[in-house]
């Protein structure tokens, strides 16, 4: 296609399924996991304390947890519902096995991952990630017409996922593991922004405030 | 003002023929089928009707059991109203998929002119692309097969013009959108062999009214009409507007059959595809292509309300 025709499309010319079917991928997948999601929002919990106190242990233990979500999420979600609707999510799911290698290595290598509890904004941005993220984003469901039956639970599915995997990235004391972790997240919200504003869903700025929050507090200075 | 068309008769052939020569806009080789307008596409022979099925954004709905409930609810409406064209393109998702669970459940397969489209970049896989297409409808073989989107079109109409060749496929076209690519249309409608072109025509886009409508005319080949409701933007435009007066000469009732009776009383287009999740509106969309269309002094009226809105 000549790249002058590309100045020629709506942004909506790329949407390639409705609102509704999109909400209903999240109703079935909830469907399907029950009760999933409750060891989900107990391990949601777990990394927020694990955070809130960072200590080298439980840090060691909690993060796999997260690239495990990430390995789900990219089979369970995106693979096997998400792909069906939109073929372009297919180049996406690497990324999501590429972010949980990232996880997986930079836990455990040379001392693992080191937070910065001293500095107060960077670590309030990063733990208000990972809390709304484990509690506040599945009530975003409340907005649509499908309730919390279409909630989007931390480890399940992509965007509380990506928003608590920002947090972490936000806190990690090492600038470069922090960038390093952040991108594949802020790339996720990118496009999970771009849809959801294509969608006219509502709450289609969370992702983009999300990554907004993380990159302001990840240019912060972490002692 | 009003072209109310006449059973398939002998006065209706001699009438057509004499408005042929008279150079009259009014539509050619218009039939009343037992269930809405029909037009024959002259280089095919065959006869459709005017309004079809399309299947962008509506039938891509993955594996979710309710809605493809939905969508059969869809296409049993469509075939009850004589519909016979659904148009797809591997490029929508699961759509296909969906037309074929529907063409299943309602045991389909031989009412359907079943259209899709060859869509890559790698000529080489195409038709692996359209057996795979093929098996998600679970027809025999296709009516249509397109070029979407002029994508490498040389060598995949070259796939398509070899298929029909061999009998694996009726007929082949090709496809653009949004008024994309005029210029390359107008050269393959000039020198290509193929049945159909599809392309973007209504009431506010009408560029190919200029010169691919009266050269696909000319040459005989099938038009059929895409995006006739701007994917829903014309519709959401207008549905505040009231209808005019003089819309009920057409027994045109809402702003949709307004819309689709200009787009199918251009005498070059074979049929319009709009896309619908909604039974009511199927029904709303081919009861569109009964009654009167507008001859070419009402259609000018319609598209001048249309564009003072």
């Amino acid at each position: 296609m000549p790249m002058s025709e590309w100045w020629s499309y709506h942004p909506a010319d790329f949407l390639m399924f409705s609102l509704h079917v999109y909400e209903r991928l999240f109703v079935l997948h909830n469907q399907a996991l029950w009760p999933a999601q409750l060891l989900a929002l107990t391990l949601g919990v777990g990394l927020l304390l694990a955070l809130w106190q960072p200590r080298a242990g439980p840090l060691r233990l909690v993060v796999p947890l997260l690239a495990t979500g990430w390995l789900f999420v990219a089979w369970a979600f995106l693979w096997q519902r998400y792909v069906p609707i939109n073929w372009g999510i297919r180049y996406v799911v690497p990324l999501f096995v590429l972010q949980a290698l990232l996880l997986l290595v930079l836990s455990q290598w040379r001392g693992g991952l080191v937070l910065s509890p001293q500095r107060l904004t960077p670590r309030t941005f990063g733990l208000g990630l990972v809390a709304y993220a484990v509690f506040l984003h599945p009530l975003t469901a409340l907005l649509n017409d499908h309730g919390l039956a279409s909630a989007e639970v931390v480890g399940l599915t992509p965007d509380p996922l990506a928003i608590a995997t920002l947090g972490l990235a936000a806190l990690a004391r090492s600038a470069r593991r922090g960038w390093a972790l952040l991108i594949i997240p802020l790339l996720w919200c990118l496009i999970s922004a771009a849809t959801l504003q294509l969608l006219e869903a509502p709450g289609a700025w969370v992702p983009l405030l999300a990554a907004a929050i993380a990159v302001v507090a990840r240019l912060m200075p972490h002692g | 003002m009003l072209v109310e068309p006449p059973p398939l008769s002998r006065r209706r052939l001699l009438g057509g023929l004499l408005a042929l020569a008279a150079g009259s806009a009014l539509p050619p080789l218009i039939a009343r089928g037992e269930s809405g307008e029909i037009r024959e596409v002259p280089a095919t022979g065959e006869s459709l009707p005017l309004v079809g099925l399309g299947s962008w954004i509506t039938f891509n709905v993955g594996d979710d059991p309710a809605l493809l409930e939905a969508c059969t609810a869809v296409m049993a409406a469509f075939f009850a109203e004589g519909g016979r064209m659904i148009d797809s393109s591997p490029m929508y998702g699961s759509s296909q998929a969906t037309i074929g669970h529907a063409l299943a459940e309602l045991d389909a397969t031989d009412r359907v002119y079943a259209a899709d489209k060859i869509w890559t970049s790698s000529p080489s896989e195409g038709p692996s692309q359209l057996e795979a297409s093929r098996r998600d409808w679970g027809v025999p073989r296709f009516d249509l097969l397109q070029v979407h989107n002029l994508l490498a079109w040389e060598r995949n109409l070259a796939t398509l013009q070899a298929m029909k060749a061999e009998g694996d496929v009726r007929h082949i076209g090709i496809t653009t959108s949004h008024g994309r690519r005029h210029d390359a249309i107008e050269r393959i409608l000039r020198e290509a062999d193929i049945d159909f072109v599809q392309l973007t025509y209504n009431i506010v886009d009408r560029e190919a009214e200029d010169r691919l409508l009266p050269l696909a005319r000319e040459r005989g080949i099938g038009v059929i009409a895409n995006r006739p409701f701007q994917q829903k933007r014309l519709i959401r435009r207008l549905e505040g507007e009231p209808l005019p007066d003089w819309a009920s000469e057409i027994n045109a009732r809402t702003w949709a059959q307004f819309i689709l009776k200009f787009i199918i009383s251009h005498p070059a287009v074979s049929c319009t595809i709009p896309a619908t999740t909604q039974v009511e509106h199927v029904r709303e969309n081919l009861a569109a292509a009964r009654g009167p269309l507008p001859d070419a002094e009402l259609r000018r009226r319609m598209a001048s309300y249309v564009q003072s809105l």
